[in-house]
């Protein structure tokens, strides 16, 4: 199918992720008076002057580059959250400390955008980068420990995070997948067992073939 | 509060790029889609006619572009799904159908005899995908005798795509 033969290169580009993420709501605070807006994607709006205001990321954006408002950078941004999730990141090797979805995206357009919004910006960026670390780090950690399974569930994993590591844990669990039914896969056995890297060919796997009369 | 057709529309996009085969058209929501847009584009002129300040404009503009966006995303994907198949097919036939017997010149059947078209390659259904829950709490039958895989809102699963199939767009949403 198109756009499914090579696993090894990301489904989504960052660029994609980002887009999906301009859609989380973001806490502004607007300098001007403003009618309500009445999008396609939802209703937002009256402004006032110094009246916090929920708005799309991208909505935000965009007022805030007229310089029409200050974005508030969100609680889970502050040093004082992101340091105790750095620590519980580092503590617990095995779980995922909660984050939102888009942490970094929302993160990384917040700082190309906004950087005089956010107190202690170095100190915030910092600490990011250092979660981004740790936990991707440890889902490379984790993925050896798969046994054979045909699931795996990993809690308050980031859309970035499951976006950068499903090669990788498609791969694994294909693989155990295929080793534990060795029946279920036998019409392309002995073509996929050579590689896991090589694309799977498609093999017709209808069971019911008419044989062909010999001639 | 309800979803709105840009968030279904998102949904629709994320499942379809996603998912290793192609996903039942959302007709009603393209065409809820199609008529949206049209109708914003059509305000549009009248906006800029009104005298309406330009910034508003600009970010109307900006939604409608994220819409369009989302719409041909969607379509996009979906015709490149088709077409890959329709390759395939054109391919085949000019190269070896064409020159086989006439009972044997269809890209999807064996010959003119075969019951159905057993020529049709599958696609991989049997990969694995990454999806969450879009309701609050999942609880999904594996296949073979493990305990269920119970899936919270803020759970990313990677599963079999034959497991989740039947739950895509219902409560399960492919990331």
């Amino acid at each position: 199918m198109a756009g499914q033969s090579d696993p090894h290169i990301s489904l989504f580009s960052p660029e994609e992720i980002e887009f999906m993420a301009e859609d989380e709501l973001v806490e502004i605070v607007p300098n001007m008076r403003m009618d309500p807006l009445n999008f396609i994607s939802g209703d937002f709006g009256p402004f006032f002057p110094q009246i916090p205001a929920n708005v799309p990321l991208w909505l935000a954006m965009a007022l805030k580059k007229r310089g029409k408002c200050t974005i508030r950078p969100p609680q889970w941004m502050s040093i004082e959250n992101l340091t105790h999730v750095l620590e519980g990141e580092r503590e617990d090797q095995g779980a995922f400390q909660a984050v939102p979805f888009h942490y970094i995206e929302i993160s990384r357009l917040l700082f190309d955008h906004a950087r005089d919004d956010i107190p202690d910006i170095y100190m915030v960026r910092s600490l990011i980068e250092d979660i981004r670390d740790v936990r991707l780090h440890k889902v490379e950690t984790n993925l050896e420990k798969f046994s054979a399974t045909s699931a795996v569930k990993i809690a308050h994993l980031s859309a970035m995070e499951v976006n950068v590591v499903r090669p990788f844990v498609v791969r694994a669990l294909q693989a155990f997948y295929k080793h534990d039914n060795p029946v279920v896969m036998s019409d392309s056995d002995s073509v996929t067992d050579r590689q896991p890297q090589t694309r799977q060919p498609q093999v017709p796997r209808n069971a019911q073939r008419q044989p062909l009369k010999r001639r | 509060m309800s979803t709105t057709d840009v968030e279904l529309l998102k949904t629709a996009s994320r499942n379809e790029k996603a998912a290793p085969e192609i996903l039942q058209f959302q007709a009603q929501l393209v065409k809820r889609a199609r008529e949206q847009i049209q109708l914003m584009e059509d305000t549009m002129e009248e906006f800029e006619q009104s005298g309406m300040d330009p910034l508003t404009v600009s970010l109307y503009q900006m939604d409608l572009d994220r819409a369009q966006f989302l719409l041909r995303s969607y379509l996009r994907i979906r015709l490149q799904k088709l077409l890959c198949i329709d390759d395939i097919e054109k391919h085949l036939e000019e190269t070896v159908l064409s020159k086989l017997p006439d009972n044997y010149q269809s890209a999807r059947r064996q010959s003119i005899i075969s019951e159905e078209d057993d020529m049709v390659p599958e696609p991989q259904l049997d990969t694995f995908v990454a999806c969450k829950s879009s309701n609050t709490f999942v609880s999904l039958r594996l296949v073979d005798s493990e305990r269920p895989l119970e899936m919270e809102r803020h759970d990313a699963s990677f599963v079999l795509y034959k497991v989740i199939k039947e739950n895509i767009g219902v409560d399960i949403d492919l990331v």
